[in-house]
């Protein structure tokens, strides 16, 4: 074992312990994602995202929330201001960095919440078929078929505005995709020979769905997570924007937008250099999910 | 006792006017110890009797009888999985493609209730002839003869009695088809097993089984002796014709 | 005289580990004959196949000194050159029918689509051909085939359709990949010989790739024994069972046999030394 480099290790087709199968297999999914350039760029961009988000206090020049009316609107590249600064005369770039927190901090529920969600509804009504499939899909249709962001308002209107009710409100909207998808694969999967081997074995409902199904949706339900990422940032954004989401002062990126529309004209970079944030991460999200799609999809798996 | 008995076995797929009959009337029996081939075309019945026993085909009229004890519906019993298990035509279906060989052969020992899972793991593997080191592949890492082994392993890790062998090399090359049925039949020497074995393929049952029924559209038209085939003798046409097919002139 | 000559043939896979070499080095030539070739899996048969028609996909490298197909090498034609050669001059028929024909479109209206791109004819003409060529595929009713959708057709008839489509630009060269491994043992049979009987009158050049060493001996009239990407034997399809390399041997050996009893069947030893001898030339 000693002359065995690290590398050659994890690259092993004989791993020699439970935990080095789990590395090794980790490893080449590590390799195949990085040789994609895009993905690792998506990946990069998130990187610095979430530090931004960690080391805000010692990244912002300026606390996000102090007023400086007599330096309002300062335009791009202003001394002491990079990004210049808002209606209120606050940096925009400092409010940026701490925006980092909450639209991770909204993207992350949102991830953990909706897939879950979906994921349950999903493979219970696939692999139980019958009236319960009938009773669940038919629930999934009924939230698909209402206008995303109308529910979400009315969501939001009826528990009050702020982060975690929109976050509710956005996951409420973004479960019943992932339902339909991992009921597809469950169908799928269900009757495969692998399946009916430990059913053979006496293995009960429970088992076979969290054991069996739901490591191969899984990896379908991360990418499909990635790429909609985009779109939850956005729809953070929206709520944000119509006043729904976050509150003022909070520097939510949809927020700092909602609040330069006022100005757009004559200082168009107000809106602007939020919406633009917005635009890079949903773009290195979409980046990162079409890389993952590559590397986790189990059809794929061992070449 | 026969270890296995089928009467009047009827077993069909939809309702109505779509139902489609794919056993009809099968009836035979197998004795303890004893080796039993299925043998017919595709679309014979022969995988579907093995799927009904399992309660994988859930519509079935009949009695099948198990070392003594009737078998009803979908449903089977723990003690039935103890007893009865399969091994499946294609390794590279019945395997789950996220799972190690060891997190495959632990879990079943685990649904059958054993301890000291980790020496039993090693043996199951030795019985079959892998070593140690294919313990944590996955899948992908073994060739189609490491993981037609793999599920035979799974299937002995009850330590059944009976074993429903579907088409297991089937899927195979020649050379590892003859390493699978050595090791099929050395298992059967070792642990006393009863097979009830459906192919295609008539050298392969008539070097596997000791006796055999011929299927064609879901019926048994011809139950015979191993030999009785060697000798080219089968008693109904329809078998002269698949014997005459399979043996190159 | 020789249709088609392939000198030094290499199929390279890029991988993680190196360089994968499914085929090393093949060279053959056929003429108007049945060429078998035969192997397990992974040995290169299929590779062979269609490394000749280039199908190899990405990131996949094929490399050879020639590919040529009466005087032109293949490996200096454009891709568009190419795809006149593929369904023109030299066709294949892949292992499973279900996979190679449109499940949406009727088998009638598919074949008069395929007659039509390689003739200028009316429908009603395209429709003519197609009956007839159903016909000489042995179909007995192909009013009603021309009809069916693909799935409702067995797969014996349905590789039938795939050869009788092959067969309408009148290729020079049949490539058979594992034409009847998806059929039942008395379809095979039909299926082959009908292969057989076309090829034949035509006065092409078969190559047919199976696993199968009997089907091979029965159906051929030469052929070449490929291992971990080499031949590694090259004899008369009806001298088969006399086949000297150990790997020949083993390989027919192994089979389970009607007409003798035995408990255990001998086992292949490979020996490393096959991989590393020199490939045959067939």
């Amino acid at each position: 074992m000693t002359d065995m480099t690290l590398r050659q290790w994890l690259l092993t087709d004989a791993p020699t312990s439970r935990r080095h199968a789990r590395l090794a297999s980790f490893y080449k999914g590590w390799l195949s994602l990085r040789s994609n350039s895009m993905a690792m760029f998506g990946l990069g961009i998130l990187v610095v995202l979430v530090l931004a988000a960690a080391l805000a206090p010692l990244l912002a020049p300026h606390d996000p929330f102090a007023q400086d009316l007599a330096n309002r609107l300062q335009p791009l590249g202003s001394e002491g201001h990079i990004l210049g600064t808002d209606s209120l005369g606050r940096d925009i770039l400092s409010r940026l960095i701490y925006g980092a927190r909450i639209t991770l901090y909204i993207v992350a529920l949102v991830a953990l919440i909706a897939p879950a969600a979906g994921l349950l509804v999903g493979t219970v009504a696939g692999y139980a078929g019958g009236w319960v499939d009938i009773v669940m899909m038919r629930i999934t249709d009924i939230f698909l078929a209402f206008p995303r962001l109308v529910l979400a308002l009315a969501f939001v209107a009826a528990l009050g505005a702020g982060i975690e009710n929109a976050v509710l409100a956005i996951s409420l909207t973004a479960w019943p995709p992932y339902a339909r998808m991992a009921r597809a694969e469950t169908l799928t999967i269900r009757s495969s020979d692998y399946i009916n081997a430990v059913r053979l074995q006496g293995a009960g409902p429970i088992r076979i769905i969290t054991k069996h199904i739901w490591p191969l949706c899984i990896s379908s339900l991360i990418v499909r997570v990635t790429l909609d990422m985009a779109g939850i940032i956005l729809a953070a954004a929206g709520l944000g924007f119509l006043g729904l989401g976050a509150q003022p002062p909070s520097p939510e990126w949809g927020a700092m937008i909602s609040e330069g529309r006022r100005f757009i004209l004559d200082h168009w970079w107000v809106a602007t250099v939020p919406g633009l944030a917005i635009f890079t991460v949903s773009l290195a999200f979409n980046l990162l999910g079409d890389g993952l799609r590559d590397v986790l999809d189990p059809k794929e798996g061992g070449q | 006792m026969s270890a296995l008995e089928i009467s009047n076995l009827n077993v069909w797929f939809g309702d109505g006017p779509d139902r489609v009959d794919a056993v009809k009337g099968a009836s035979f029996a197998v004795a303890q110890g004893e080796s039993f081939g299925l043998v017919g075309e595709s679309g014979s019945g022969k995988s579907t009797i093995l799927r009904a026993m399992t309660g994988l085909a859930p519509t079935w009229s009949g009695d099948i009888t198990v070392e003594g004890t009737s078998l009803t519906g979908a449903k089977r019993d723990k003690g039935f999985f103890r007893t009865v298990q399969m091994v499946f035509q294609d390794p590279y279906a019945s395997l789950h493609p996220r799972h190690t060989v060891d997190q495959v052969l632990s879990e079943t020992l685990q649904l059958h209730g054993i301890n000291d899972i980790d020496t039993r793991v090693e043996t199951l593997l030795e019985d079959v002839g892998l070593g140690r080191r294919f313990r944590f592949r996955y899948p992908h890492q073994l060739s189609g003869g490491q993981r037609q082994r793999v599920a035979i392993a799974r299937a002995l890790a009850g330590e059944p009695d009976i074993l429903l062998l579907d088409e297991p090399t089937s899927a195979l090359d020649v050379s590892v088809q003859a390493e699978i049925l050595n090791l099929l039949t050395d298992l059967r020497a070792e642990h006393g097993l009863t097979y009830l074995m459906v192919s295609h393929d008539l050298a392969v049952i008539a070097h596997m089984c000791d006796r055999l029924a011929v299927m064609r559209h879901g019926e048994i038209i011809e139950i015979m002796d191993a030999a009785t085939l060697r000798a080219g003798q089968p008693a109904h046409e329809y078998s002269q014709d698949l014997l005459g097919a399979s043996t190159a002139p | 005289m020789s249709l088609l000559g392939v000198e030094n043939l290499w199929v390279k896979f890029p991988t993680r580990q190196g360089v994968f070499d499914a085929v090393r080095g093949v060279s053959f030539s056929l003429g108007q004959e049945r060429l078998g070739i035969v192997g397990e899996s992974g040995s290169g048969k299929s590779m062979t196949g269609r490394a000749i028609l280039r199908l190899i996909r990405n990131p996949g490298i094929v490399e050879a000194d020639h590919i040529n197909l009466e005087g032109k090498n293949l490996l200096d034609m454009s891709e568009r050159a190419m795809r006149d050669v593929r369904g023109k001059q030299i066709s294949m028929v892949m292992q499973d029918p279900k996979f190679s024909l449109n499940p949406v479109t009727t088998v009638g209206a598919q074949i008069i689509e395929a007659y039509r791109q390689h003739n200028r004819v009316s429908k009603a003409e395209a429709h003519k051909k197609a009956l007839e060529m159903l016909e000489a595929v042995s179909i007995r009713d192909p009013e009603r085939v021309m009809r069916a959708y693909p799935h409702e057709v067995s797969g014996g008839m349905g590789q039938r359709i795939m050869i009788a489509m092959m067969l309408i630009p009148d290729p020079k060269i049949l490539i058979a990949d594992e034409p009847t491994s998806a059929l039942d043992v008395s379809v095979q049979r039909q299926v082959l010989n009908i292969m057989d009987g076309l090829v034949k009158e035509r006065g092409m050049g078969l190559i047919f790739i199976s696993h199968d060493l009997n089907l091979v001996s029965e159906f051929c009239d030469r052929v070449l024994i490929m291992y971990s990407g080499r031949i590694v034997e090259v004899c008369d399809a009806d001298k088969l069972h006399e086949a000297k390399h150990p790997y020949t041997r083993g390989l027919l050996d192994s089979l389970p046999r009607l007409d003798q009893e035995e408990t255990h069947l001998s086992v292949l030893n490979r020996d490393p030394a096959w991989s590393d001898t020199e490939s045959v030339r067939g």
